[in-house]
């Protein structure tokens, strides 16, 4: 008995520790005025200084927004948002104006740095370690921290070949045509309750452009970070890869330990043009609350890629750890002839978490292809749903999918659940589902004990066997980090 | 912020208004029995009305789209009717005891209820109601908690059907059929049965649906199975309904520590076709076999929806169901299994496949998993395609003709759910019906 107890106490202390990146940067402010109407829109699309086409397409989004209802379909449970009761803007005070590197706010270069991001161009991410001699791998990163672009490394290099990488309050200053020409094409205004409330207020965000038949010389990765009180954080990126191009985009984030929830609502377009490819990663680590459900992000995202050109292939890898609530389908608009889509994805909820996610793979076009791997683990007494769509459109000759959706329970207090929909108009499509549930065997477990390893470690191992599938896709880079994700995530719900 | 519920008062369709004057006018006629169970049923209904495409559950069956207008509830039926049922086709080859309705009302001349085995108890619904049975009177409604539209239409305005009762250990060899024959005018019918089987008993149930006429009309059936401890049922459904027929039936199961259910559907014809399965599998060590095919052609639309609650330990589900789709008909499959807190040990798999044969065909399915006991097996498959071609490409190189290949392949195809059917002579009437729908054009 006492040693159940002690493992108990054990799991109660790691639960409430486990996450890291809880700090708070103590930085002054500034802060649009609080709640959400048209004057606060104003007064972000003026803090940007954006053209006015842009403004009225943000209040536009507003007034339609105003319209619609929260959509209650996800397995999820919340209180209702107060969207009165957030600050929609967030900007630390010593941002004002352009700067060099050399000229950011140290203490923000400090935050950054405890979290492992380098901001220097001469470091490289945390954590890689590399044999003598062998050249260590560059990524350029853009540090979005609150609701404003604090840095952005690499850019005159990237300049050299062609590519854009910059904030997107930045392009659309100084590239509003591209801006123009794509924003809202893979997510109207009007697609979602939290892509519309994206619309109206969204702050900042990355915007890539590769041009034709590059092959972008380096990762490119933005870190986002919330910090201050009572924001929500509703960021915007948008990622073009022009034909025959070729780019990898990770994306990391983390948020201070706080007891009231905050909203995260973000917008991603991906475009794709002929024979491009996107590949992109998030390594997502959002504060998820503490054992009992108190604090967390809610995270309420739509990503989406349009594979416009032929032969274009856009890719999603997510693992996710964190948030209170992830509302989240990284999908896949196959339009091109001969596109191709895949989505990875580890979904690990623990404690009260509750994750709602998936992907969508709409077949449009001949020949194309895609790819679902999901594995979601639960723990604790959180619930991990699936929810995917793949769907093949009368005109989609030829289309082919593969899904395969695993989950892992541990512990009989949390829940998994699968909700796949499958739709095929056309006779010559092929597509296969297939989906397990089960708990790790005690076999297995026994079998690692039994040589040594501590019930921990054995269930680390068998996680990790379990995910590797997904984990082999990501950058070597965030493959380091997830690694260490996982087992932090999962530590303590042996017991 | 604008998200305050708002539910403005809907308009009620032209269909759903109909629904309201007929239960009106069922009630003023002198109080039916079972009429708080009526009255409760109707007004749960009344709160969601017909359900369409934003009801999850029936989403690919827009049944407000689809229902434009409701006919009028079945009168009895005319001698000519009755004469012409003598020939309902389905399953002849079967020695089955039957039990025939005509037009939504119950034919004793052509049913054969003598000599019934001991034990055994078969009883039309209103001769059932009109006597009191205690059983009849307390289980209708209760075998599972449905909370579904069609399912409370049909307690609202059950018309006929039977009780079957299979005493305590007794093992009822002979299949008993209830065969229901449309009549010739367009018209509603309300079909509502319910079989208990007793502790350790056994029974085969078949339940055959045909129509000749060309008309729309329109069928809701419903039958709700009791299975005690040790209990076993195999049962088979077979829907070869009009042309222009629509077709919604529900099944509800409850299933008692240890008890067997084999459950079988075979769509064959009618413009809409819902078969609707809510399986409570109550108690340990229970084992449920769900099967299904669909044979669809022209513009045919079925849709298979099947919930499997696992409430007890180490029960046991199995689900297979197979389409075959040609022209531009249109197959749904919607199941969900779930595994309640403690049902550990559950082994639940689930498996749909369908044969697309044409340019129109269309497939929609949706799986579900829902797990909250974490020692369990749960898995579910899907696969929608067409033919393999190099499968018929080997056909054709040993001289057969691609038609015939074709037909072969697609015959084998739907086999494997057959297969299963214990019954054997049960087993080859549905392969030669199967067979001759799939090689007639």
């Amino acid at each position: 008995m006492a040693a159940v107890e002690e493992t108990v106490e054990q799991v109660r202390r790691v639960g409430a520790d486990q996450y890291k990146y809880g700090f708070i940067t103590d930085i002054e402010s500034d802060l649009a005025p609080k709640g959400l109407s048209e004057e606060v829109i104003r007064f972000i699309s003026a803090k940007k200084d954006e053209p006015e086409w842009m403004l009225e397409w943000r209040l536009e989004a507003y007034r339609r927004w105003l319209t619609m209802t929260e959509p209650k379909w996800a397995r999820v449970d919340y209180p209702a948002i107060d969207y009165q009761d957030l600050y929609y803007y967030a900007a630390p005070k010593s941002t004002a104006g352009p700067k060099s590197l050399d000229e950011v706010d140290p203490e923000l270069l400090r935050t950054y740095e405890k979290l492992g991001i380098p901001l220097h161009e001469r470091e490289i991410l945390a954590g890689v370690e590399r044999p003598e001699g062998e050249e260590r791998p560059r990524v350029a990163v853009d540090a979005v921290f609150d609701s404003v672009s604090v840095a952005t490394t690499f850019k005159e290099e990237l300049k050299k070949s062609g590519v854009i990488f910059c904030p997107i309050s930045e392009a659309l200053r100084e590239h509003p045509e591209l801006v123009r020409k794509y924003l809202g094409t893979v997510v109207p205004t009007s697609d979602n309750y939290f892509a519309t409330l994206n619309s109206a207020v969204f702050s900042d965000g990355s915007f890539v452009y590769i041009p034709p038949g590059v092959r972008c010389p380096m990762e490119l990765s933005t870190y986002f970070r919330i910090n201050e009180k009572n924001t929500g954080q509703f960021e915007r990126t948008l990622i073009i890869a022009d034909r025959g191009s070729y780019v990898s985009y990770l994306e990391g984030c983390t948020a201070p330990k706080r007891d009231e929830n905050q909203l995260h609502a973000a917008v991603v377009e991906l475009v794709a043009l002929d024979d491009a490819e996107i590949k992109y990663s998030t390594v997502q680590n959002w504060y998820p609350g503490d054992e009992n459900g108190k604090g967390g992000i809610y995270n309420f995202v739509t990503k989406r890629g349009d594979c416009r050109g032929a032969n274009s292939k856009i890719s999603w890898t997510q693992v996710e750890t964190g948030s209170a609530i992830t509302w989240k389908y990284p999908s896949c608009v196959l339009r091109g002839d001969n596109s191709r889509g895949e989505f990875y994805s580890i979904a690990i909820s623990n404690g009260r978490q509750q994750v709602d996610s998936g992907t969508k793979m709409i077949h449009l076009g001949k020949g194309t292809t895609s790819r679902i791997i999901s594995k979601g683990i639960s723990a604790g007494r959180s619930s991990n749903a699936y929810r995917g769509l793949v769907s093949a459109h009368r005109k989609a000759e030829g289309a082919r999918n593969f899904t395969n959706c695993d989950s892992l329970l541990i512990g009989d207090a949390c829940s998994a659940h699968t909700i796949p929909y499958i739709e095929a108009k056309n006779p010559s499509c092929v597509f296969e589902h297939e989906a397990t549930t089960s708990k790790i065997s005690e076999d297995v477990l026994f079998y690692c004990m039994q040589r040594g390893l501590s019930q921990e470690d054995a269930t680390a191992l068998v996680v990790n066997g379990f995910v590797r599938d997904v984990l082999q896709q990501l950058p070597m880079e965030f493959a380091v980090e997830a690694q260490k994700l996982i087992s932090v995530s999962l530590e303590g719900s042996v017991g | 912020m604008g998200n305050a519920p708002t539910t403005p008062a809907r308009k009620l369709t032209d269909a759903e208004a109909r629904l309201a004057e007929i239960f009106a006018m069922q009630q003023s006629a002198g109080a039916p029995q079972l009429a708080k169970l009526r009255t409760a049923a109707f007004d749960a209904f009344s709160k969601t009305g017909l359900p369409n495409r934003r009801d999850e559950a029936w989403k690919y069956t827009d049944l407000r789209a689809l229902l434009r207008d409701v006919k009028p509830l079945a009168a009895p039926p005319e001698e000519s009717a009755k004469q012409h049922a003598r020939n309902a086709a389905t399953l002849t080859g079967v020695a089955s005891r039957r039990v025939v309705f005509v037009g939504g009302y119950f034919a004793p001349a052509l049913s054969d209820l003598a000599d019934l085995e001991a034990g055994l108890s078969v009883m039309s619904l209103s001769e059932a109601l009109a006597k009191g049975d205690a059983a009849a009177m307390t289980q209708i409604g209760n075998v599972g908690e449905v909370d579904d539209p069609a399912f409370a239409l049909n307690t609202a305005f059950m018309g006929e059907g039977v009780v079957i009762r299979v005493g305590a250990g007794v093992c009822v060899d002979r299949p008993i059929q209830l065969v229901f024959v449309a009549g010739a005018q367009p018209a509603t019918y309300f079909l509502r049965s319910l079989v208990i089987v007793e502790k350790g008993a056994r029974a085969t149930l078949i339940e055959s649906f045909e129509g000749e006429t060309a008309q729309e009309y329109h069928v809701n059936a419903a039958t709700e199975v009791v299975l005690e401890e040790g209990a076993s049922l195999e049962r088979l459904k077979i829907s070869h309904e009009g042309a222009a027929a629509m077709h919604v039936s529900t099944f509800v199961a409850s299933l008692a520590a240890g008890a067997l259910l084999s459950d079988f559907g075979l769509n064959l014809g009618g413009a809409v076709l819902r078969n609707q399965s809510f399986i409570n599998i109550n108690g340990p060590g229970a084992h449920a076999a769900m099967r299904g095919a669909n044979i669809l052609k022209g513009k045919e639309h079925a849709d298979a929806t099947l919930f499997l609650d696992h409430a007890a330990e180490r029960s046991e589900s199995k689900a297979l169901f197979k389409s075959v789709l040609d022209d531009s008909s249109q197959a749904v499959f919607q199941g969900k299994i779930l595994v309640r807190p403690g049902a550990q040990k559950t082994d639940a798999r689930m498996m749909a496949r369908t044969l697309l044969l044409s340019e129109g065909a269309q497939a929609n399915c949706k799986p579900e998993l829902e797990i909250f006991a974490d020692d369990v097996q749960c898995a579910h498959g899907s696969t929608v395609g067409a033919l393999d071609e190099n499968l018929i490409f080997y056909l054709m190189a040993r001289g057969i003709p691609q038609a015939e290949a074709q037909s072969l392949l697609t015959e084998a195809f739907v086999g494997e759910v057959i297969d299963a059917v214990e019954n054997r002579s049960v087993r080859d009437a549905l392969s030669a019906l199967v067979s001759e729908r799939l090689r007639t054009q």
